[in-house]
């Protein structure tokens, strides 16, 4: 157990859920509005309607697998009657297609990002810092597939790399678990550590807004205009706000509502009233 | 019954010059921003023609709106939650920039920057979205006052639906403006389209926003609008709409399309309106039957149990009366001369439209005929199959009749009116002969022609105990040297006795800010009164300096 093995295995994965959460609420409670999937679909469609899909259901496959794989002990599959024959057919076959899906989507997705001029334009540091982790963690991931569980001798990482994620979730860390492994896996490990360290920080923080919620409320949304007032602070896209008392009351009768005071007034009424709508005026 | 409230807005089409004032000043007010070049609220489209963007009304292309299935439920003609969310990685119904067009600006810099050549230097579009060089090809009215539309116009949905000698004389029968904001509908698509849940209807006046914060980008609301006016800011990846101005609308007045329409053809007012029969309303088999089935969920807000029950729901009684003198009301419900546009696509748009008669007094005019005689204009609304087809294509689904009744009672008003201004005795026949009386005639008159800025725009104040909140939030305008300095108001609020030293409510580092800032309402001099917010009442005081003492120094 060196020193190197303790950062790698045990600080800078604790480093990066710790950002993780810590990301996510910090940008929930303070960037709402910059909290967005931020969608490129209206610069360029054609390309987008086929690689975003692809990625995405791959994904979505992925995860699934992922999931079973390091949350699941072996022992609780057997216990269903899943071997570990049975359970690496699956595990392999299914990851397969999902990965070849996912791949499929994201080159046509880089080739989309790298030359529609459009959405070049609109490509930001942390989309390239997040494209790269995820290719990383990708072409990793598939390396250590390929190398290992399809033409090498399948890699029990059941044994090895799941106890260890669960040996951090319960906070007694095992770093010798991971002194093992193959370099393909621990570079899929590293990488995929470091997208999560990101994570808030990019447009990924869409993820946790998928709304599963929409299946569930009614189809049209009344929301009151007093609702949740003074909870909030003034949203961003206000500049500042000078506080002035207000006497609502007086202000109600001394409107004369003829012509010339509405048009005057109204530069300055549409907007700067009511931030507290969040409808933004300007930015 | 539910009561509930709705501002609504009618617009004259016979009124618009299509001098595109209110989509300017709308677009100076909500949408002059970076991501939003593309973004018009308000646009005015030159019928026949495409609208903004190309083509919106072809549902069977962009999937907006409602459609009813055969066991008589209303979906989404995109389709139900499910399989929405299910395309919710690509929508497959979404327009793109090119549907609206690629905003640009022009190379100024060229113009004073170019070195002395043989010829002038030229400022040439680009792109601002690749900041390269632009072929421009289209915008949001490019087909304005029908330019280019030998070219365009055949794609017009409208005409589409119609046969084909129509498309091959429309040109030289008709062409009127029509100028659309957001429907504010009672059963929005885009509401309910939204995976987030971020699109609401208010409660208190039914006008649809987007929370910012809630927005995450999906987009569903910009195909789900039939009238596609909801819009991708691509900035900030949210969407926006039109607000109905509302900051201005809740202190009770006109949005800015109406303020600084120059032909006053636009009316603001409440409707009220049973939101537990819309569904039912808007589910209707036979579309012909959707227009009488929204007036049907409007209230008479004078019938007294309508007036309890929108009591029961905490409706205040200023808002009530409100409703009762809503020039809204008479148009849709008493005159029943404004029509819904598209009420095909069931979501019960909020927004009405008076028909142009004007296409047909020019008709008869041009043939040497009176336009103002009520029966050769009743014969020409007759006769003048195709705009009329055209005005039900947009406005009632294609049947005629309402359209008819409609244009009728105009061409009506404008034979009686004729005869009272050359000061003949007014023929109560004519009249009779659209169902109305001379004295509602001339109401409808007054209403449509001469009303007023108040009688035009009757829109109660948002309720104050509703709006404490607002006590922390001032206008950014009214900063330190800002445009606004500080209202018009804010002096008399300052000095106001009645109120405690340290106002109540308002955040102490705002009130810091307050006390830092050189306040240019207060006067310069103490004990003097600023001239520059002087109301012209009161003020005697501090108006002058004090006098002199006698034999002062010269």
């Amino acid at each position: 157990m060196t020193v190197t093995e303790v950062l790698a295995w045990v600080a800078f994965p604790y480093i990066a859920a710790t950002s993780f959460f810590a990301g996510h609420i910090i940008r929930f409670r303070y960037d709402k509005y910059g909290w967005t999937s931020r969608s490129s679909q209206t610069y360029e469609n054609k390309l987008l309607a086929w690689g975003s899909p692809l990625f995405h259901y791959g994904i979505f496959g992925v995860f699934a697998g992922h999931a079973l794989g390091l949350f699941i002990p072996r022992e609780w599959t057997e216990a269903i009657g899943i071997d570990e024959h049975a359970y690496h057919l699956i595990a392999v076959w299914g990851g397969s297609i999902a990965t070849a899906v996912m791949i499929a989507g994201i080159i046509i997705l880089l080739i989309r990002r790298s030359t529609v001029g459009r959405v070049v334009r609109v490509t930001t540091t942390m989309d390239v810092v997040m494209y790269t982790l995820l290719v990383a963690t990708v072409v990793f991931g598939t390396a250590a597939l390929l190398k290992h569980q399809i033409f090498g001798e399948a890699f029990n990482y059941r044994g090895t790399i799941s106890p260890w994620l669960r040996s951090l979730m319960i906070f007694q860390p095992d770093v010798t678990l991971m002194t093992g492994v193959p370099l393909a896996f621990q570079l899929h490990v590293l990488t995929a550590v470091a997208l999560f360290l990101v994570w808030p920080y990019t447009r990924l923080v869409h993820v946790l807004s998928a709304p599963f919620g929409y299946l569930f409320r009614p189809y049209v949304v009344y929301r009151s205009r007093d609702a949740q007032r003074g909870a909030r602070k003034t949203p961003r896209g206000w500049e500042h706000s000078y506080t002035v008392e207000s006497d609502p009351a007086g202000s109600r009768s001394t409107d004369s509502g003829s012509m010339d005071s509405g048009s005057m007034d109204s530069g300055s009424t549409a907007s700067g009233s009511n931030p507290s709508e969040r409808e933004r005026a300007g930015r | 019954m539910r009561v509930m409230a709705q501002m609504s807005m009618v617009m004259n089409l016979d009124k618009c010059i299509g001098c595109h004032t209110c989509s300017v000043t709308c677009k100076q007010v909500w949408t002059n921003r970076d991501g939003m070049e593309y973004v018009w609220f308000n646009n005015v489209e030159t019928r026949p023609g495409l609208g903004y963007p190309r083509g919106y009304e072809d549902q069977e292309k962009w999937k907006g709106g409602w459609e009813r299935t055969k066991r008589g439920r209303l979906k989404m003609r995109a389709g139900g939650r499910m399989s929405l969310l299910f395309r919710i990685f690509a929508n497959p119904n979404l327009p793109t920039i090119d549907d609206y067009y690629e905003p640009w600006t022009y190379d100024y810099d060229m113009l004073t920057k170019a070195p002395q050549t043989k010829n002038g230097p030229v400022a040439r579009p680009k792109s601002q979205l690749t900041g390269k060089d632009l072929d421009i090809q289209w915008s949001g009215n490019w087909d304005d006052n029908l330019g280019g539309s030998q070219e365009t116009a055949a794609d017009d949905p409208i005409l589409a639906h119609m046969s084909e000698h129509v498309k091959m004389e429309f040109e030289e029968t008709f062409m009127f403006y029509l100028p659309r904001i957001c429907e504010h509908c009672l059963n929005p698509t885009c509401v309910s389209a939204c995976p987030s849940g971020a699109m609401y209807k208010r409660e208190e006046d039914g006008i649809v926003l987007v929370d910012q914060d809630a927005c995450r980008g999906w987009r569903m609301c910009v195909s789900g609008c039939p009238y596609k006016k909801v819009y991708f800011n691509h900035k900030t990846n949210k969407a926006e709409k039109c607000t109905l101005c509302y900051p201005l609308i809740e202190q009770g007045k006109p949005t800015i399309c109406s303020e600084t329409c120059v032909g006053r053809l636009r009316y603001l007012g409440l409707m009220l309106y049973d939101a537990d029969a819309v569904l039912e309303a808007a589910s209707i088999e036979n579309e012909h039957e959707l227009l009488e089935a929204q007036r049907n969920v409007m209230l008479d807000p004078f019938d007294p149990a309508v007036i309890a029950a929108a009591k029961s729901e905490g409706m205040a009684d200023d808002w009530i009366e409100a409703a009762q003198k809503s020039p809204i009301y008479k148009l849709l419900s008493e005159y029943k001369v404004a029509l819904p546009l598209h009420p095909e696509y069931r979501t019960m748009p909020m927004v009405w439209y008076i028909p142009p008669l004007s296409p047909v007094v020019d008709v008869v005019s041009n043939t040497g005929n009176d336009g103002e005689d009520v029966r050769n204009l009743f014969a020409a609304i007759d006769k003048l199959r195709i705009p009329l087809e055209y005005l039900a294509g947009l406005f009632t689904a294609g049947d005629t009749a309402p359209v008819e009744q409609s244009l009728r009672k105009l061409a009506a008003m404008r034979s009686y009116m004729r005869d009272i201004n050359l000061g003949n005795e007014p023929d109560e026949s004519i009249a009779q002969a659209v169902g109305m009386t001379g004295t509602e005639i001339e109401a409808m008159y007054r209403l449509l022609a001469i009303a007023k800025y108040e009688d035009r725009y009757v829109i109660p104040k948002a309720h104050v105990e509703q709006a404490r909140d607002l006590e922390d939030l001032a206008c950014s305008l009214d900063g330190d040297g800002g445009p606004g300095m500080g209202g018009p108001e804010r002096s008399d609020r300052l000095r106001s006795p009645r109120k405690p030293a340290t106002p109540s409510g308002a955040t102490v580092a705002g009130f810091k800010a307050l006390k830092n800032m050189s306040d240019p309402t207060q006067p310069s001099t103490p004990g003097r009164l600023n001239l520059l917010n002087w109301d012209g009442r009161g003020g005697d005081s501090g108006l002058f300096p004090p006098a002199e003492p006698a034999g002062g120094s010269a």
